[in-house]
This record gives structure tokens, sequence and C-alpha cells, in this order.
């Protein structure tokens, strides 16, 4: 069982990542199981898929949060894609989905993203790191989720600016 | 100036501790070269054509006695005895070992200084008017609304793999010496009709290859949405910027396409969500910056007084006066003075700075100027509160120690990026021509007699040089692997901001101290009483400075 990194500790990968598909997303089998899905196969077969608690859906990087917006919470897994590590538009991505969306579900990073990433990404509101890349090492990504644990900015993990914590 | 508090300084302890770690894993072959490159970049470190570069932030150019003693000691310890002063009011080392450079780090984090966010696609260090806090024309202090940004934007989660760089700029003066408007982010700070401070925000101006004017998208800013406006900006640039191609990956390419206009409301659409959050500034925390900028402890001075000392001085020597004029500025304080340190003299690299020096500076800034000096983006430094009865004592040790060429404002205050001898960008050598110039034009009475021009030059088109704002702008190109220079008039950086106009077909480097000298001279042969060369320019066109360069010989 491929593993993940969620809320900072290593578990069973048990959602498998269907990949974008060439063709109609209307007629892409969705497999049975725990799925997370292109976000256009969901709005293609959102009638046929509705009833089913484990499909999630994921964004790639040109796919803004809008295109959830308020049905986040339906879903127990949203993944936001890195094609490449430096397109950082997942970062914003994450925000939304946490801050204007409230979306409380697990919110994965998926794709090739780095370690030296994982901190950004878990002040962004990613509680769950799934690397493209089998060979990365969990344990010792882990302990960049902690790099820095003091900030100046709002975030979704610090909702209050240091300017309003100053002591 | 701003002093770290505890937190200030454990964030940057975090950092440290970070990028020590991220260095050990490249150098054990455990971090790809790929992946370490925007890890680097992000904590200043680049590698150059000789070895690598790292680049320190000199925050909106504030620095005092003990940050200069420590900067000369790395250049000492760890470089090769001298550094350099940048077009963004940065300090770059050229010679560091990589090795060495979280040792660089550390020993610079004690005194509050850093290098993270000088490079990268990320926000850069905000730059300011080195005036700032002094100048006559001043309307509001932009330093506090300097250091609220550095915070706000210093490790921001969402926004450290921008499409491309990102630089902000604020002034709070009636004339503009921030050049704000060749910024992503220009911020002028003003007043209202009803008093209140805001900002007239500008976006989209930037040099480089496309180089463009900024934008105004929002006329009066009131001073607490600063941040929750930023950051709207901010995420529509981060989704919305292209990212297939990094020359149109700027925010300028972005704001031209969608148009001003368009692209004003997909922020006011975005701010609308953020405006009233935790991000809204407190009258609190504004009051608490506006704390670390209060005014020093200035005397009571009759500035008549003083100033009929410093006039019976210049009198008795021509040679004080000459500096006096150039490199000394007024002051709001009665009895008070600014005074630029000039890194230009003849000779030496526009900007560069040795180890002796800087900690002769340190001294200086505490005999005469409360223990702090500024960096420029002209590329000099500034002492920016000495009393009018200290400037003879000043000058005298300025002279001793090499700062003291009366030439600010002058064409042969060049800036000039580093170019060729050390970039591995350029596509050719900036700093000979500096010198070239300089050597053209030598006879002090005469380059004074031309008044204010603005000379600028860049290697290459990323313009690090300034050479589009330059009144003339000198750009290194390269023809078949042979380095030529291409010359632009009419660019100006103020408030009237323009980008200059191409002359005409590029010239080799032993032309160019002539080709200088028949700009200046079509100058001279046709400006009006008081009349500035780029005024001069502007009234009479490209055409006679063309007819004169490009004339056959005989």
């Amino acid at each position: 069982m491929p593993k993940l990194i969620k809320d900072s500790v290593i578990v069973d990968n048990t959602w498998t990542l269907i990949a974008k598909a060439e063709g109609d997303a209307a007629t892409v089998a969705v497999p049975a199981g725990q799925v997370i899905i292109p976000i256009a196969v969901w709005n293609a077969q959102k009638d046929q898929l509705q009833n089913r608690t484990d499909v999630g859906v994921w964004l790639d990087s040109d796919e803004t949060a809008d295109l959830i917006g308020e049905e986040a919470n339906r879903f127990a897994v949203i993944g936001v894609n890195f094609p490449l590590f430096m397109d950082g538009r997942a970062f914003s991505t994450a925000r939304l989905l946490r801050e204007r969306y409230g979306f409380t579900g697990e919110l994965r990073a998926v794709g090739n993203f780095m370690r030296d990433q994982l901190c950004y990404l878990r002040r962004c509101g990613v509680n769950a790191f799934a690397f493209a890349n089998p060979e990365a090492n969990l344990e010792e990504a882990v302990k960049s989720l902690s790099d820095l644990q003091e900030y100046y900015q709002a975030s979704v993990d610090q909702p209050l600016p240091l300017f309003r914590r100053r002591a | 100036m701003y002093i770290y508090d505890e937190y200030d300084h454990s964030i940057l302890r975090q950092r440290i501790a970070q990028f020590r770690g991220q260095t050990e894993r490249f150098l054990a072959g455990e971090l790809p070269p790929e992946q370490f490159l925007p890890l680097r970049l992000q904590n200043g470190l680049y590698v150059q054509r000789l070895a690598p570069m790292l680049r320190i932030n000199v925050p909106y150019g504030m620095v005092n006695a003990t940050q200069l003693r420590k900067l000369a000691h790395i250049a000492r310890h760890y470089d090769k005895g001298y550094c350099h002063v940048s077009t963004r009011q940065n300090i770059q080392y050229n010679w560091p070992d990589l090795t060495e450079v979280p040792d660089i780090l550390a020993e610079l984090a004690e005194v509050g200084m850093h290098g993270t966010q000088s490079s990268g696609n990320c926000i850069r260090n905000t730059t300011s008017d080195q005036f700032a806090g002094v100048a006559p024309d001043e309307i509001i202090d932009p330093r506090p609304y300097c250091e609220i940004i550095r915070q706000w934007s210093t490790f921001h989660p969402e926004f450290a793999f921008l499409p491309r760089k990102f630089k902000i700029a604020v002034t709070g003066s009636t004339q503009d010496r921030a050049a704000v408007q060749v910024h992503d982010i220009g911020l002028e700070v003003v007043f209202n009709d009803k008093d209140e401070v805001g900002f007239r925000v500008y976006v989209g101006g930037g040099l480089g290859r496309t180089p463009c004017i900024g934008a105004v998208i929002r006329e009066f800013l009131p001073e607490e949405d600063l941040l929750s406006y930023l950051e709207a900006i901010l995420r529509v640039y981060n989704l919305l910027g292209r990212r297939d191609n990094k020359y149109k990956a700027r925010i300028k390419i972005l704001v031209r396409a969608l148009t001003p206009e368009v692209f004003a409301q997909k922020v006011e659409d975005e701010w609308q969500h953020l405006k009233d959050g935790n991000n809204k500034l407190t009258q609190a925390e504004i009051a608490r910056a506006k704390g670390f900028f209060t005014a020093p402890a200035y005397e009571t001075i009759d500035n008549a007084a003083a100033q009929a000392v410093v006039d019976a001085q210049a009198a008795d020597s021509i040679a004080f006066g000459k500096w006096l004029q150039r490199n000394v500025r007024e002051h709001k304080i009665p009895g008070y003075a600014a005074v630029t340190l000039s890194l230009k003299p003849t000779g030496v690299a526009p900007g560069d700075v040795t180890d002796t020096q800087l900690e002769i500076i340190a001294n200086l800034t505490e005999k005469f100027s409360f223990g702090e000096a500024r960096t420029t983006h002209e590329q000099n430094i500034v002492l920016a509160d000495v009393k009018k009865t200290d400037l003879f004592a000043l000058w005298q040790e300025c002279k001793a120690a090499g700062f003291a060429t009366p030439n600010i404002g002058t064409i042969t205050d060049i800036i000039c990026c580093p170019g060729g001898d050390f970039c591995s960008l350029a596509n050719a050598k900036s700093i000979p021509i500096a010198e070239a110039i300089q050597r053209q034009f030598e006879d002090l009475d005469y380059v004074y007699d031309l008044g204010d021009i603005d000379l600028n030059i860049s290697g290459c088109m990323n313009a690090c040089g300034h050479h589009h704002v330059g009144h003339i702008g000198i750009l290194g190109v390269d023809k078949s692997g042979k380095e030529f220079y291409q010359v632009q008039l009419g660019g100006n950086a103020s408030n009237d901001a323009s980008l200059g106009d191409v002359l005409g077909p590029s010239f080799g480097a032993d032309d160019m101290p002539n080709v200088i000298q028949k700009i200046v001279d079509v100058y001279v042969a046709n400006r009006t009483d008081e009349e500035l060369f780029i005024d001069t320019y502007r009234r009479i066109g490209a055409a006679p400075f063309k007819e004169k360069v490009y004339a056959k010989a005989n």
C-alpha cells in the first residue's frame, strides 16, 4: 500500500488518484472504491456519482477553487495538483478552499511538489501530502512541516497575523 | 529605525536553521540541484560567472552602525574585502563560498540582517526614498508602512512561488525618489480630502525586457487596508499570471493583457472578501510601526547662524563648496542637512565599498548622524541627520576615506549594474563603460555646468542598471559574440516617469565616451537658461542628437 503524510503522520494512502484522460470526461470510467477524480469528470458525471461518498476531486494548477466553490464539503478529499514544484497556484487555491469555501475535509497536495514546500502548504490549509515520486522519504519530509513555527502573516493555520498577537 | 524583537529574531533563526539543513542536504546529494535552486535564491544566493553571489537585504535602505560593522566583517572574513550596493538598496557579496553561506547568514542574523527573499520568484525587499523622514518635501514618512509590508511579505506562505519576482516601492514625498512607477507595485502615501492617510496604488510598472510605467488602479486606499489590498493583488497575480514563458510572467504583462481597468476590477472583487478580515491594520499597529521612526534627539539650532558658519567655510575652500553644492541636501529640521557619500569616484566600480570604508561609515554615522545610514538605489550612502556645523569636519573625513567625490546627481554619478565582469546573465560589460565615461567628464566645473543628468548603464535587457529610466541610458548588447552598446535618451524615474527612446544603431565600447560627449554637446548647444538635459531633450526631441551622433566623419 502506498503511503502519504496526513496530519503530520505517515499513513496508508487508501485513495486512488485518477489521472486526466484524453477525450470526453463524460465517458471516463470511474472505478469503484475510494477515488480522487479530475474536477471535469465530476462535473460531467455528477448525476451518476452524487450518491457516492468515496469520490473525491482534484484541481489542476490552472483550475480555480470556484470550480468547486460551495460544494466543497460534499467531498471527503480534495486534491490540489503541482504539475511542477515551481507552479505555486495551489497555495492560493488551498487557502481559497479553506477560507472562502469553508472546506473541512482532507486537502491533499498531489503531484510534483517538494519536501521544502510542506511548511508553507500546511500554512495554506493543506493537511495531506501524496508525493508523485514513490522514492520520496516521508520520514524525513515530515520534519519539514515544522520548519517555521512563528509567523508574521495570517493564514489557515494561524488566522491572526502577528501584529494582532504581539505581546 | 526598526529594531528586531524576540518574534523577529525567532522567525529569522528558524529560517537560518531551515536553510542550513537544505544546504547540507544539497551538499550531501540528497536535494537535487533543480530543487535547491529556488531555495538558495530565496535565501539570497545566486551562482554567478565566477563564484556564488550573496545578496543581503537592507530593508528600504536603513542600516545602522552595528550592521555596517558586521557587513565589513563579512566582507573581510568571507569575501575579498569589499561588497557592492545594488540598485535595489541591497548589499551584494561577489565571492562567498557556498559551504560558508549558512555561517554568514547566522552572523548577519545576529544583527537582524538576512538574504531571504532578496532573489527568486517571491516578494523582494521593499524599497523607498533615501531621504525618508528628513526631506523637506515629505508629506508622510513612508518607512513605517515599508516595515509593515516587510513583515507581511517575509515568509508569506502563499506567495513564495509566484510566476516571477515581485518588487514593491513606497514614497511619501512630493518628489518621487523611489521610482514607484517602475515597480510591480508602487505606493504613494497621500492624504485624501478628509485628511485621512492612504495610498495611491500603481501596479504593473517595471523595467527589464518589456519596460512599462505602472498604471494607477486605486487613487486612495485607506492605510488600514494596506495588507488586505496587497494580498488581493498578489493573489490575482499568483493565480492568473503567465507561467508558460518567464519573459511574459511579470505582473506588468498580466495588467496589460487584461487592461488596467479589468485587472483593477479583479483585485477589487478579491479584496471585497479580504478587506474586513484579520489583515486589516489596527491603529495600534500603525502607531507601533511609527514608533520606530520617530525623530532622533535633534538639537535646537539657529539655522541662520549655522548656515553662516558653513558659508564662511565654503568661502575659504572651493572644494568644500563644490561638495556642499552637489552632495548635501536640505533637511526639514533647522540647522541639519542630509549628506550623500559618493560611491562613484572614477576608477571604482559604481556602488563598490571596501570593508575598511564600511567601518569608517559606521564611525561617521556615530559621530555625525545618530548611528544610522541609508543605502540609495543610485548606489550611494546617505547620512541623513548631520548638523550643518559638522559638515566641514565630515567632509574632511569623507575626503580621506574616498567618499567626497562631489558628483551626486551629475553625469558621473552613474547607476551601473555589475555587468559582464560578474553577472552570468549579462551580454556585455558595464563597469568599464562607466569608468570610460567618468574619465571623459573629469573637469568638474564642466560637469557642474551640465547640471543634473541621470546616466544609467545595464549590461543586459534585465535592466538592473535601470537604463530605461536614465536621461541617458546605455544597454549592453551582444552581436555575434561581440559587445555593443545601445543608447537611449529621455528616460526618467521620477514623478513624470518616462521610458527612454532608442537613439539608433549601437556602438562599440571604444566609441562610447565620444558618443556621450556628442550627446552632451547637442544639449549644451540647444539648452535655454536653467534647462536641464531631460527638459531640452523633451523640447527638441531625438532628431538633433541623432544627426550629430550618426553624422559621417568629415
